[in-house]
């Protein structure tokens, strides 16, 4: 290899080069075929700690959708509600779900780029009768989402709304609520109480809810999970290329130390 | 414009199971065949950065774009459709491959009673029991003449079981031995046992041990580290037809693979399909591609609208009764309990997409039903896929559904949660069929397909049926809390089921009630065979894609013959 390839490798990120170390890799016994060759850089479980007890710095951490401070600091204090920090261990916020949700309402799902986009819309004026709700709301039971509004529209009205609620209801900010009176909110805005121009609350409050989910457990990559610790709390093990058969049988629960697709493929 | 192509001896309107399975006999015979696919091609070497679960499970990374094309949906033909604007029940699939690059690889026959349902069920009960509106009949094949296409099948993609109860009698062994399983799967084989049930591991199209298929075609052996629905194997140790048919197809050198091509028209005159117009997907220019023969081999939806927007074949009409494209369209009803486990703990991630136990003891009339007020059943399953984070929240009955009480909960059972499904057969009904939406339009302005579907009665009753059976079960299996049973009122297009839609271009003896012959082959067009899901006449208690993949190898064996010597094979 030239010293010209050496350098693309590391800017790609590259810091070694791990083809196939570990050719012996087996589930049962049995040693895996030949599709994998060069394909997967395995993870070195051995690692340098000298790299890996360093606090990578957060880079990620900063908005790529919201463009007001104040809406950033209501929506991560509202997914901390739904996901608090415990003695499990961190929340929402501490495990970078609002930069998560922010990072998402800045791409292709914000814009719903892979939905159905085309019109007729429904949306509460026309009703043809029979069972099915339609216009009411957009989350009908049967139908799926309906509605005109893009995710990232969603949630600017949702985050909207939940700032009017709480200052018609308590004459206070959302963010200078206790944690109690907020969860209040939440509920009116889980139980369809909080008005949200196109939308019911509860649709909001229920993607939002799935939001902080997929934040606090999607790879880190995404900017979520930080320090894989949604996984760690849930005892889930992350990227793992392959279970022994003494892994797959035991009887007995058998922890295994998360690894994410940063670690596993590129560092 | 239109570009004119040479004409090939087959074509197929889609590369995936269906349409490689085709491709690989039809060109091993020496035939020429171009495989139109609308999707990318794609490989083993696409799939290493898999490991994601928002990206692929939850974006659906490998599914068809529905900005580009989706399906309208009502319950009731008095309703309006409204578009399906994202994914909920099912997952479409799209590129090379299909569907079955993605799938889980769980791989079960039908039962010998489903073939010949409508004459087994008067036989033993009279014809009283077939519940009004039900359009149940025969598949005009019975399973003693599908045996050898599923032994086909289980070769090519090295099937590893070891055997199954109460299912039809198999002419050879299954090629590999069942995968490995967890104690969970031990804790209900043992549990149904005790309960004189009869369970076993599924037969799963994730290799045990690296197999050569007869084609050649090497397939690893399974990492047990879960990643399969929705995703593609990074070690090809999934049976897929990326891994299996596609390559064998291409080493014929008779096989013309053409991804991002989007075919739009089958042409046809005088009972007589010409060929195919298709779209290039990256540049918008139109292709014509004549064709001897036009395999439509492309998901149960698209197989029926393709139908429709071309004017091929009598479209179902349901007040009348009368016309066959489009009609007898089924799903499942798929309920199950799930258990929390205070004192036992499982390695939840760990596992294959194929690999579960399962029993057939409620299943198609294994069971009297004389007492009962619907047919058949449902399979009873408990599947160990690799339980990924994000999709697994589940906490028992009354807690809440966030906030400190739901994480805490949802943390402690994320590894003590075990769940026993079915996947329950639904009857066909006047009231339920696919035809075109009159107002929706898909990205090149053709109409979408539109679905009218609702559980009718008997589905309703079966689901309840079945959804007792896995509460018991569960208990059985000593959870300590049980979620209550599901609804199975009206049919939810919004949460995943199964990708199990079926119908409408269905397969029987008699061109009055079917649209295809047992060869596939179009009783109004004999050189157009249109495989698939489309072909079930009902939807069984299984999972489906055997008996699609059985039925295209029974397809590619009409094909061959109708190219030497024309006419109707049956």
């Amino acid at each position: 290899m030239s010293e010209h390839d050496e350098k693309k490798l590391d800017a790609n990120g590259s810091s070694r080069r791990k083809f196939l170390k570990n050719s012996g890799i087996a589930a049962g016994g049995v040693v895996v075929g030949g599709a994998l060759g060069g394909l997967i850089g395995l993870n070195d479980k051995g690692g340098d700690t000298a790299t890996k007890d360093t606090e990578p710095e957060q880079q990620d951490q900063a908005l790529e959708y919201f463009t007001n401070r104040a809406d950033f600091d209501l929506l991560g204090q509202a997914t901390e509600r739904i996901f608090p920090e415990d003695e499990n261990g961190p929340g929402a916020i501490g495990l970078g779900v609002p930069y998560y949700i922010d990072h998402q309402l800045a791409g292709k799902w914000g814009i719903n780029a892979k939905d159905y986009r085309q019109g007729p819309f429904f949306d509460g004026k026309h009703n043809p009768g029979g069972e099915v709700r339609l216009g009411e709301g957009q989350e009908q039971p049967n139908l799926g989402y309906q509605s005109q509004l893009k995710y990232h529209q969603v949630y600017d009205l949702g985050i909207e709304a939940i700032e009017k609620y709480s200052q018609a209801t308590f004459n206070e900010k959302f963010t200078a609520l206790d944690g109690e009176k907020q969860d209040e909110v939440l509920v009116a805005l889980e139980n369809d109480e909080v008005d949200i121009a196109g939308i019911k609350s509860s649709f909001f409050f229920n993607i939002l809810r799935q939001s902080t989910l997929e934040g606090a457990y999607a790879d880190p990559l995404y900017g979520g999970n930080k320090d894989m610790q949604g996984w760690k709390m849930k005892e889930y093990p992350g990227v793992q290329l392959s279970y022994t058969n003494e892994q797959v049988e035991s009887e007995e629960f058998i922890e295994i130390k998360p690894e994410s697709l940063h670690n596993t493929f590129f560092n | 414009m239109v570009t004119k192509l040479p004409k090939t001896d087959v074509v197929t309107i889609g590369v995936g199971w269906t349409g490689g399975i085709i491709a690989a006999e039809a060109s091993k015979a020496g035939l020429k065949v171009v495989g139109l696919e609308r999707g990318p091609n794609r490989g083993t070497a696409n799939f290493s950065m898999k490991h994601d679960e928002l990206r692929y499970a939850i974006r659906g990374e490998l599914m068809q774009d529905l900005s580009r094309e989706t399906l309208t949906f009502r319950h009731k033909s008095s309703q309006r459709a409204l578009p399906m604007r994202q994914y909920g029940s099912f997952m479409l699939g799209n590129g090379v491959g299909g569907a079955g690059t993605h799938w889980n690889g769980m791989t079960d026959r039908y039962n010998p009673y489903d073939f010949e349902i409508r004459s087994k069920t008067i036989e033993r009960y009279g014809e009283g029991k077939i519940a009004d509106g039900l359009l149940i009949q025969d598949w005009g094949i019975t399973y003693d003449e599908m045996e050898p296409y599923y032994t086909m099948f289980d070769k090519m993609a090295g099937i590893s079981a070891d055997e199954t109860p109460l299912r039809g009698e198999r002419s050879e062994p299954f090629p590999n031995p069942a995968l490995i399983h967890g104690p969970e799967l031990d804790l209900f084989k043992e549990t149904t046992e005790k309960m004189g049930l009869d369970p076993f591991i599924i037969p799963a199209a994730n290799n045990s041990q690296p197999y050569k298929n007869p084609d050649g075609q090497q397939i690893a052996a399974c990492q047990m580290k879960g990643f399969c629905e929705r995703f593609g194997c990074e070690y090809g140790a999934k049976a897929s037809p990326n891994v299996t048919v596609v390559p064998t197809a291409l080493k014929t050198g008779n096989f013309d693979l053409r991804p991002h091509s989007e075919v739009v028209e089958v042409l046809h005159k005088d009972g007589k399909a010409t060929g195919v117009i298709y779209v290039d997907t990256r540049t918008g220019e139109r292709f014509e591609q004549p064709a001897e023969i036009v395999a439509i081999t492309s998901y149960t939806f698209n197989n029926n609208r393709l139908l429709l927007n071309s004017n091929l074949g009598t479209p179902y009409n349901p007040e009348t009764g009368r016309g066959t494209v489009g009609k007898n369209y089924c799903y499942q009803v798929i309920v199950g309990t799930d258990g929390f486990f205070d004192d036992r703990k499982f390695n939840t991630a760990i596992g294959s997409g194929g690999l579960g136990a399962t029993l057939d003891n409620f299943n198609a009339d294994n069971f009297d039903h004389t007492d009962l007020d619907f047919l058949h059943g449902g399979t009873v399953i408990i599947n160990q896929p690799g339980k990924r984070p994000i999709e697994n929240n589940q906490v028992p009955p009354g807690t809440p559904k966030w906030g400190k009480e739901f994480k805490k909960q949802s943390l402690k059972y994320y590894n003590r949660l075990l769940n026993v499904h079915t996947y329950g057969a639904v009857m066909p009904h006047v009231n339920n069929y696919l035809d075109l939406d009159p107002t929706y339009k898909d990205v090149h302005g053709n109409p979408l397909i539109r679905m009218t579907f609702d559980y009718s009665e008997t589905d309703r009753k079966r689901g309840h049926f079945l959804n007792n059976q896995t509460k018991k079960i569960m208990q059985e299996m000593g959870a300590t809390h049980v979620s209550e049973n599901e609804s199975v009122e009206h049919y939810d297009i919004t949460t995943y089921q199964a990708t199990h839609n079926t119908g409408g271009v269905i397969m029987g003896a008699d061109p009055e009630t079917s649209a295809v012959n047992n060869y596939l082959q179009m009783w109004e067009a004999d050189n157009v065979f249109v495989v698939g899901g489309s072909a079930y006449p009902h939807q069984s208690g299984y999972n489906a894609t055997h008996t699609l993949a059985a039925l295209a190898y029974r397809a590619s064996e009409g094909i061959i013959k109708f190219s030497k010597d024309g006419g109707k094979l049956a």
